[in-house]
Order: structure tokens, then sequence, then C-alpha cells
């Protein structure tokens, strides 16, 4: 199967005491290697809930979610960890750093967590700091920077270690619209190299530069459509 | 994550706070000061307690005259022993097992040799004074049988009484004067300090007839000692110490007494007690504050907990594991508890030192200081423990976290 994502009528809902909300009600989807998928929807559509399904940051009431092969039920929740630590990445519409850290410390961190040794930990961060153009900026603390550069940081720790596949989640909608558009050429970069994409976006205008577009509302897919330009 | 790694983290979160984590460590700071305040100035009233004991023996048994001991002071019956009654206890088939009886005459007065004076206190006692208070002179000899039996004018002295009235030596052999009687100086005392009953250092000591005859004019003892040969005996000897002064004294009822009945180990027993119960109050203080002090941790850390539920959100989403942010937050307040147990041990030992000059300056016996390492190692210990079991709540609270939770949270 080449499909590196294959997604069965997965649901998810929250318990709030009694009150249960259903947020995904049945999402079946698949992505084929190499495409750079847009997700877009209402506000509170679902968006976010779908990607972090995902992305493994949570964890679905049911259904089914094969990526790269592996069946991600399946798993125990220190394997989905290592699975989501080496070959995933996710960029966060907040960029999620810690305020604490240096940029190459934020980038090297998941790195180490996977026990990268060292040497190799900081290579591949210094690299994927200057794929996103920031080689300059790489000892500052992460809270110094601008918000482009934090987003941008953020972009080089999801992609350090290669992952097979590329989340992000509202990557542009804190920044102004020229960080927007170099934070835009990184990810068509990214793709052009052949890494697999799924972005959530308000921005219709996407649309031009990604593969595909699937329309969320309401917890379900209303429209998924092929994007002619590709 | 090394060791290293969690300990930077504690220590950078802890920094960041500063003032809070000053108040948050201050019940555990004022608990393992009290454990050092106890071990410390436990050890050093315990060995007060040996050397006042032991100036005079837990085998001794002091016969006081009156009945001072019990209700309100009373002035009758504070010349009721008198010679008869030293001769009598000092009769074995009285009291068969006293090793040694002897007598006590207390006073003070100025003594004096050519220009110098000092105010000394004054004992009369027998030959076998030294035997019981291990008071054997260094220069000299203390005084005979004979010299009691004849109030011979000689005279031991202290060490204190030695330097002042001798400040250039050559005291042995010279002549003092005690209220314008001429005492020749036949012994002289190494430096003892007190011991509950006597101040040797200060003291001049006579022979009791002579202090009888020449200085205070009177016939009564103030004390009567019995050194009794073995411990077990004590309360036997007792016994026949008071039928023997109630058969010299004719005293039929028993609550009619004229005298008194102290035993060394009673007192020391007493004093044991009272150091006891401030040990008790003590450890309870430094139990209560331990305690109070550990649920501040706990709930510091809670509210530092959510406080950082992104940081601790974002480090599950670059991959920390739910062990990672457990001992994380353990690893916190742990440190934490050994901060505020490295003060306390420095505090504690700064107190009980100062306590111990105090002490020794307020009250004219040696206190001496003592570093209690046991309590150290203890406080060390117990701050560990505190810093775990506190710390275990808060840090399964933000280990349960999940990434998503912590990235919804604003
Ligand atoms: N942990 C949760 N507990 C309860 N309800 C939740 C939780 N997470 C999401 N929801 C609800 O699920 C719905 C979808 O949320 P989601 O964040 O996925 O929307 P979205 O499409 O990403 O919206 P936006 O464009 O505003 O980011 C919302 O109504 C939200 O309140
Ligand atoms: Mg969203």
């Amino acid at each position: 199967m080449s499909n590196i994502i294959e997604v069965t009528n997965i649901t998810k809902s929250f318990k709030d005491g009694d009150r249960v909300t259903e947020v995904l009600k049945g999402v079946s989807f698949s992505v084929p290697k190499g495409q750079f998928v847009a997700i877009m929807g209402r506000s509170g559509a679902g968006k976010s809930t779908f990607l972090y399904q995902l992305g493994l940051l949570d964890h679905p009431t049911s259904g089914e979610l094969m990526l790269d092969g592996v069946d991600i039920l399946k798993l125990k929740s220190e394997e989905r960890t290592r699975f989501r630590l080496e070959r995933l990445g996710y960029v966060f519409q907040d960029y999620a750093l810690l305020p604490d850290l240096t940029a190459i410390e934020n980038v090297v961190l998941p790195l180490l967590m996977q026990n990268v040794p060292d040497d190799i930990a900081y290579e591949k961060s210094k690299q994927a700091l200057m794929r996103v153009g920031l080689e300059k900026r790489m000892y500052s603390l992460s809270n110094k920077l601008s918000g482009g550069e934090q987003q941008r940081v953020s972009i080089a720790r999801s992609i350090a270690h290669d992952p097979k596949i590329l989340f992000a989640d509202e990557p542009t909608a804190n920044l102004d619209s020229e960080s927007s558009e170099n934070v835009i050429s990184i990810f068509k970069e990214l793709h052009k190299q052949g890494q697999t994409i799924v972005m959530v976006t308000h921005e219709a205008d996407y649309g031009k530069i990604t593969d595909r577009t699937v329309l969320l509302a309401d917890g379900v897919i209303i429209e998924d459509t092929i994007n002619a330009h590709s | 994550m090394t060791f290293e790694q969690y300990l930077q983290t504690s220590l950078s979160a802890l920094k960041r706070n500063r003032s809070r984590t000053g108040l948050t460590i201050l019940g555990i700071v004022i608990g393992i000061a009290a454990i050092i305040l106890i071990m410390s100035l436990g050890k050093g009233a315990q060995k007060l307690i040996l050397s006042q004991v032991q100036g005079l023996g837990t085998k001794s048994v002091v016969v006081v005259p009156g009945r001072q001991l019990e209700g309100p002071p009373s002035t009758v019956g504070l010349e009721s022993l008198k010679k008869r009654d030293l001769e009598e206890l000092s009769k074995p088939y009285n009291v068969p097992h006293a090793a040694h009886v002897i007598p006590l005459i207390f006073g003070n007065d100025i003594t004096e040799y050519e220009s110098e004076n000092f105010r000394a206190q004054i004992y009369g006692s027998s030959d076998q004074m030294p035997v019981i208070f291990d008071a054997d002179p260094v220069e000299g000899m203390f005084f005979s049988q004979d010299d009691v039996v004849g109030s011979a004018n000689v005279v031991v002295i202290g060490s204190k009484v030695n330097t002042e009235l001798f400040p250039n030596g050559g005291g042995l052999g010279s002549r003092i004067k005690i209220k314008d009687k001429s005492f020749k100086v036949v012994g002289i005392l190494p430096s003892k300090g007190a011991s509950s009953l006597i101040n040797f250092d200060d003291g001049v000591i006579i022979p009791y007839t002579a202090a009888q005859n020449y200085l205070f004019g009177t016939k009564h003892f103030d004390r009567i000692l019995v050194d009794v040969d073995t411990e077990a005996n004590i309360d036997i000897t007792i016994e026949d110490v008071k039928q023997t002064l109630r058969m010299t004294h004719d005293i039929d009822d028993p609550t009619k007494d004229d005298f008194s009945i102290v035993n060394q180990k009673d007192l020391a027993d007493r004093v044991g007690v009272i150091t006891t119960a401030l040990t008790y109050f003590l450890a309870a203080v430094a139990a209560i504050s331990l305690l109070v002090g550990g649920i501040g941790i706990m709930n510091i850390m809670l509210v530092s907990v959510t406080e950082r539920t992104r940081e601790i959100g974002l480090r599950k989403a670059v991959g920390a594991t739910t062990k990672n942010i457990l001992l994380q937050f353990l690893f916190e307040s742990v440190v934490l508890t050994l901060l505020g147990g490295i003060i306390g041990i420095i505090l504690g030992t700064t107190a009980s030192f100062v306590a111990s000059v105090v002490i020794g300056r307020l009250a004219s016996f040696e206190w001496t200081f003592i570093f209690p390492i046991g309590g150290a190692v203890l406080g060390i210990v117990v701050s560990t423990i505190i810093g775990l079991i506190f710390g275990v709540y808060p840090a399964r609270q933000a280990a349960r976290k999940s990434p998503i939770e912590a990235l919804r949270y604003e």
C-alpha cells in the first residue's frame, strides 16, 4: 500500500461530566506519499482535533489509523511516543517553543529525547535551522525572536529528524504577510523535496500551492478536491 | 534525561521564583533546625547532667536537715544534724552499706593573704571528702583525720582562690586569713568547675571542727553525705539512714521527720525527665513544622504544576515521557526540601552554638557545644524523604497532563 496515511472512520468525543461532545464523527481519509494536503473548515469544525489524532498527540475514541504502514492504535503509549518522535513532525499555530531555551536547544530537544548522540543531534539541528534560514539566530533565546522567526524554529524542530509526515496547524495564523510567505515558501520547498505535508489552514489561497484541499465541517469531511495545478 | 539535566531544570525553575522558593522552604528550615537543636542541646544537657552527677556520684545519699523539700520552706529543724548523727550513721550495724559518711558545712567569707583578698565559698568537711568528690589536690595533700579531730587550722584551697590570693604562686605552706583566723594552706585543688553541691574552684575546704569552732560557732551540719557501697543498696541504705536518724532524734512518726533525704540518682532521673520532656516538645515542634512544611511544598508544587501546564505539555509534545515529567517534578521538590534541610542544619547548628555560649555564660557550668553529625545526617535524610512524599502527588498531576491539554491552556 502506497498510502502513508490511512484513516478509517475515526471518532473523537470529549467527556465533560455527563455531557459527551462528539467532535469527530467518523472521518475516513488517506494520503499518498509526498502529497501536500490542506485541511480547511470553520472555526470549531474539528480541524485541530483531527490533526492531533493524526499527529499522535491525542488518542481517538474509535476507528483505525495506519501511519507509514504501522497500525498505530495497537501500539503501547511509549511506542506511540517513540513513533511520533522518530517519524512525525508537528508545527503548532503558536510555535510551542520552550521560552528558556535557545533556538538550537529547542530544535535539539526532541532528538536528545530519542537518545540521538549529542554531536549528531546538534549537527542535524544546525542543518535544519539553516534550511529555514535561521543560522544567524541559532543561539538566541527563543522568546527573544520575532513571531516569524519563532515559527521557523518550530519548523526546524519538526524537520530536523527527517520525518515521514509533517503536520502543521495554522502555521501562519499568527504571522504578518511577509513572515507568512516566508514560512509557506519553506513548506513549498520541503514539498518539492518529497515531504508529505498535512496542513490546517484558513487561507483559501493556499489551494494554489497544495495538491489537495479537504473541507471539514462539524466533525465530518464534506469536500475533498484535488487541486488542478498539480 | 541525565541527572544533571534534571538538576539544571529544577534549579532554573526554582530560581525563577526566588522569594516563593524561600517562603516555601521555611517550614522545612524550621523543622530541620529544631531537629539539630534537639540533638545538640540534648547531647549537651546529657553531658552536663552526667558531669554534675559525677561530681558526687549516683551512689551518694544526701541527708538534708529540716523539711525544706516538701511544702513551703520550713525553718524548723535546720539545725537538726549534729555530731551524734554523724557518729551513729558511721556505725556499720546502723548503716551496713555505707562506705563513707561525711558532714558538710557551708558558708562564705573573705579570705585574705597579705594585700590580696577574695570572697570564697567555705566548706567544712572531713578528711574523707576527696574520696566522694574526687577532689585530690594537685599540690600538697588533703587534711588528715588528726586535723579533723584536733580542729587544726589548715585549709585546702580551690584553683580560683589560689590564683586570686597568690597571683605570683607560692600558696602552698602559706598562711591565709579567714575571719581573722589564720589557716595554713596544705593543699591546692585542680580546676574542676562546679558540681551540684560544691563550687570547688571558688572554695576553700577546712576541717568541719575548725569551721564550727573558729568560724561559725555552730554545732550542726548543713548536709551529711552517705556514700553507698553499690547502687543496688541505695534503697536499703536510705531506710537505714532514716531509722538511725529517727532513733537518735527520738521520732516515732515519720511525718515529723526533721530531715529529708535526697538521692543523687533520683535527682539525675528527675533532670533526665525534664530533658526528655524538652526533647519530646522540640521533636513535636520539629514534626509539626516538617508536616506543615511538607504540605506547603505540596501546595506550591501543585500551583507550579498548574502554572507550568503549558511547559509540561510542550515537553511532552517534544518527547518527554510521563516518567521524565514525574522525575522532573519529584526532583524539583526534593531539591526544594534539601535546600531547606541544608539551611536548617546551618541555622540549627548556629543556634545551638550560640545557645551553648549563652548557657555557659549565664550558668557558671561548662556547656560543651557538640556538632550533631547524627542530626545533620538525619536532617538531610528527613528533608529528602519529605520532598519525595509531598512531591509525589504534584509530580503525578504534572505527569498526567496531556500535550493537548497543555496546548489549549493559555
Ligand atoms: N479537550 C477538549 N474538551 C472539550 N471540547 C473540546 C476539546 N478539544 C476540542 N474541543 C471542542 O471541539 C471542537 C473543535 O475544536 P478544534 O480545536 O478541533 O476546532 P478547530 O477546527 O481547530 O477550530 P479553530 O479554527 O478555531 O482552531 C470545539 O467545539 C472545541 O470546543
Ligand atoms: Mg484549531
